[in-house]
């Protein structure tokens, strides 16, 4: 899924400093799973925001909505006309949500009040890890299932640098040496000679480096499936 | 034993702890209250096994937001007590109620928007 997290109160203080009324919009898709915009932590923030206003002496009105999601336009679509009853809004989905929703809605301003940070999955309860880069062209099962590019802090596709100690990478002491790991489980497989031939040049025109990207599914568009 | 405790305390019962959200003491605060208590069993005599637990763990929550919003973290606390400690109920009653009052009013005031 997509990992975001929570941006501070202040900064979201600030983003609608001058307003009085304003929609808190939820987002039920990845930021709900990883606990960071569904509807729960839409309540909290529209709580905390409430607060902090009369705490100042200057109240805010705020509706909440939970979208199915904000990364496709037939649910943006359902806000409708009355997204311009408010001063602004707020979006607790990933960056795609404010940028569907501004899209649009020409003329209203959307604030994200989350950080997107990457692709990953939760390890254990409240951490969630990179597991993906989206450089769109796959080949983890060449590294024994564990994505170089993702998870080295060099995507180094020829094994580890000098900067791999005991297991750790050099960049953080939390972060373990994906090559590392590589290494050892193919080794634990007999199948390191997997490991040893030259691989050509990675294509990286599919990854951001080509600039945005787009899918186009041709069977969708002209409805075959 | 008929206790008498500070009349300034409201009380709400839930069947355990472990139903108090964080959003029940937010919105305790954001509606007005100088401030909130839970008032939970022992730790160890859950009879949910860990609600009163999981109720502490909210109450730091809630302390981390207001300190977030600038506002004295002590308004809200979490006490554990069992039910045949009725002299402590009280006393806590008694304790939490002089302590806002140190503390003062809330400053989340319930202007009317303008």
């Amino acid at each position: 899924m997509i990992v975001a997290d929570r941006k501070s109160l202040e900064e979201i203080l600030g983003m609608v400093a001058d307003n009085k009324k304003i929609l808190i919009l939820g987002c039920k898709g990845c930021v709900t799973v990883c606990n960071v915009g569904g509807l729960k932590e839409v309540e909290i923030l529209t709580s905390s925001l409430k607060i902090a206003r009369k705490k100042a002496g200057n109240p805010i009105d705020i509706d909440i909505q939970v979208l199915e999601r904000q990364c496709d336009t037939e649910y943006v679509a359902e806000l409708g006309e009355a997204v311009n009853d408010y001063d602004s809004v707020i979006s607790m989905a990933c960056g795609v949500g404010p940028q569907f929703l501004s899209e649009m809605y020409k003329t209203q301003t959307f604030y994200p009040a989350v950080n997107t940070t990457f692709f990953g999955g939760a390890t254990q309860h409240g951490v969630w890890e990179e597991r993906c880069a989206g450089c769109g062209t796959c080949g983890i099962h060449m590294f024994g299932g564990l994505c170089p590019i993702a998870r080295c802090a060099k995507s180094l596709l020829h094994g580890p640098c000098g900067g791999s100690s005991k297991g750790i990478c050099e960049v953080n002491a939390d972060t373990e040496c994906i090559w590392d790991s590589i290494v050892k489980k193919k080794m634990e497989a007999g199948q390191l000679a997997d490991l040893m031939g030259v691989r050509g040049l990675k294509d990286w025109t599919t990854a951001r480096d080509g600039g945005p990207r787009r899918s186009i599914r041709e069977e969708l568009v002209q409805g075959n499936i | 034993m008929r206790l008498s405790y500070s009349a300034d305390v409201k009380i709400i019962q839930v069947p355990c702890t472990g139903r108090v959200d964080i959003l029940h003491l937010l919105n305790a605060v954001e509606d007005g209250a100088d401030g909130v208590y839970v008032a939970g069993c022992l730790e160890g005599e859950c009879h949910y096994i860990e609600g009163n637990l999981k109720a502490r763990r909210k109450v730091a929550h809630v302390k981390k937001i207001l300190t977030e919003l600038g506002i004295e973290p002590e308004r809200v606390e979490m006490y554990n007590l069992s039910s045949a400690q009725g002299a402590r109920f009280a006393e806590i009653a008694n304790e939490m109620a002089e302590r806002i009052r140190a503390l003062g009013p809330t400053p989340v005031k319930n202007h009317t928007a303008a």
